[in-house]
């Protein structure tokens, strides 16, 4: 495998006192898509939120791009390249979708701000038909698209997505994913949090299964899939395939 | 009541109510970046006006000291915020509000220290006897303080509305969290807020300041009237500051024409009580149980 373009050690963090998630460590390299499965409360999106530094690690390190970011702010990193679409979304509901990606373009000079709009609009040609509509007004997939959009315009090499799927329609799932694969084609690297988890791997080239706050088990996205365990588990084998 | 006397009461109204349109919109701009009340932004008044005549006594010209004495008390507004507020940020709300009172009585107190106790005044800006417009009399100075309100209101919504860091602001005034997520240094975004609202006061500090005379205690009670009007408008919307402050201001004006003039603030707390209790998102607000 190539060198890592994020690297986290020993990580742990929570909120207040309450620690969530202990001694985490994983590693994605440039253009990968690796993906956190986990029951919820795992600590998933906390980890995402400590590697995107909205909360502060209580130990261990982040290393992004060769560089220690461990604590460093969302507003820092995010020109350094990470972006993470929050769980939740967190759109600016009242603002334009244009404003919204506009937003999200923030870190960059005017021509990067045009050249990732006609990116996203290319990605998203519904973002580029609801330009004027408040954010709020869109339906739950146009959401998810823009908020994925926004992060996008800030032109990161890292992506972090905490639940993209979450609410929507198969539909809907399946061209949101469509597009996760373009960018992995293009040589995004992703760190995917999922809860329909075979939806994800089959997306990924690796998983990491998160338990009580610690990674669990960790292989390739084929090994994962085909693991008894985590199929009873966390594949829903309730869905009747195979 | 005669038609010319009923004006002259509407000029007066509209002339206060610029003023705390003013004041109330530094609340607005304070509140929307950090969701907290500064119940310094009276003090912010009083210093643009007080700092007016320091400039004056020194020498300047009239429009220099004007300039400055705004210039110098978005400078405390700046310090304000950054040797005050921002190392207790992240101690809530209610902390931080406290500050702002404690702030408020220490501007209050150095204001006395520096210029003493005694009612000082600023000379008009611009000499000459008032204008009579269909029988009512309107100073020179009130038609500064239109001016300046026009100009400050529209070069805040120009701010607001069609620049990055106006859109900055926005986005703050929505989510922190999601913000920062963006690259935008929202501590630097709270920071020229307090600037802009030590400004937005100052300057209606400044412009009052040869109609009314002014002293180091002027800023309480500005600071509820204007706190008055942004709530009633409905606090975090700049327009709705404007229509706050206005009706404010008539309806005080109004009250001394048809009541008394003892009345006057007790109709305008009465009034902000009703709105609070009928409709306490503002004239103009938003009800905060929006659909989602």
């Amino acid at each position: 495998m190539s060198e890592s373009l994020l690297k986290v050690e020993g990580l742990c963090a929570g909120y207040g006192r309450v620690p969530v998630i202990r001694d985490v460590s994983l590693s994605v390299a440039a253009g990968e898509v690796v993906t956190l499965i986990g029951a919820n409360g795992a600590g998933k999106s906390t980890l995402l939120k400590a590697i995107s530094g909205l909360i502060k690690p209580t130990a261990g390190t982040v290393i992004f791009d060769g560089l220690d970011v461990t604590g460093t702010p969302p507003e820092r990193l995010v020109r350094q390249g990470l972006a993470l679409v929050p769980e939740g979304r967190m759109l600016f509901g009242p603002m334009s979708v244009h404003e919204n990606l506009l937003l999200g373009g923030h870190t960059q000079t005017p021509e990067g701000v045009r050249g990732a709009l006609e990116r996203v609009h290319t990605l998203f040609p519904v973002l580029a038909e609801r330009s004027s509509q408040a954010a709020a007004t869109l339906s739950g997939g146009e959401q998810q698209m823009l908020a994925v959009g926004r992060a996008l315009m800030s032109s990161p090499r890292l992506l972090l997505l905490d639940e993209p799927s979450l609410g929507l329609a198969p539909k809907v799932i399946a061209d949101i994913f469509a597009v996760l694969d373009g960018l992995r084609a293009e040589g995004l690297a992703i760190l995917l949090v999922e809860q329909d988890a075979r939806l994800a791997l089959r997306h990924s080239d690796r998983g990491l299964v998160m338990r009580a706050g610690h990674v669990a088990l960790e292989g390739t996205a084929s090994e994962l899939i085909s693991n008894d365990d985590i199929r009873l588990i966390y594949l829903g084998a309730w869905h009747g395939e195979e | 009541m005669g038609s010319a006397e009923l004006l002259q009461f509407a000029v007066a109204g509209l002339k206060n109510g610029s003023i705390y349109a003013l004041v109330a919109l530094g609340f607005t701009l304070v509140f929307g970046s950090t969701g907290i009340i500064n119940f310094a932004q009276g003090e912010f008044f009083m210093l643009g006006g007080m700092l007016a005549v320091f400039f004056v006594k020194l020498g300047l010209p009239l429009p220099l000291a004007v300039v400055a004495g705004v210039l110098a008390t978005a400078v405390v507004g700046l310090a304000f915020e950054r040797v005050a507020l921002r190392p207790r940020r992240d101690s809530g709300p209610l902390a931080l509000i406290i500050i702002t009172i404690g702030g408020s009585m220490v501007l209050r107190s150095l204001s006395r220290h520096a210029f003493g106790g005694n009612e000082l005044s600023l000379p008009a800006f611009t000499e000459g006897a008032s204008i009579v417009v269909a029988g009512a009399a309107i100073e020179r100075q009130a038609l500064w303080v239109w001016g300046l309100t026009i100009v400050a209101v529209a070069g805040l919504s120009w701010l607001y509305s069609k620049t990055r860091f106006g859109r900055s602001m926005r986005a703050c005034s929505l989510s922190h969290e999601a913000s920062r997520l963006m690259g935008i240094d929202t501590a630097r975004i709270v920071m020229v807020s307090f600037g802009l609202a030590a400004v937005l006061g100052a300057l209606a500090g400044v412009v009052v300041a040869p109609l009314t005379q002014t002293s180091f205690n002027v800023g309480a009670r500005i600071g509820l009237k204007g706190f008055a009007a942004a709530i009633l408008g409905g606090l975090g919307n700049p327009i709705a500051a404007v229509v706050g402050g206005l009706a404010l201001g008539l309806v005080e004006s109004m009250s001394i024409a048809f009541i008394s003039s003892t009345y006057k603030d007790v109709i305008a707390l009465v009034l902000l009580l009703v709105v609070l209790f009928v409709r306490p998102e503002g004239i103009l607000g938003r009800a905060t149980r929006e659909k989602v």
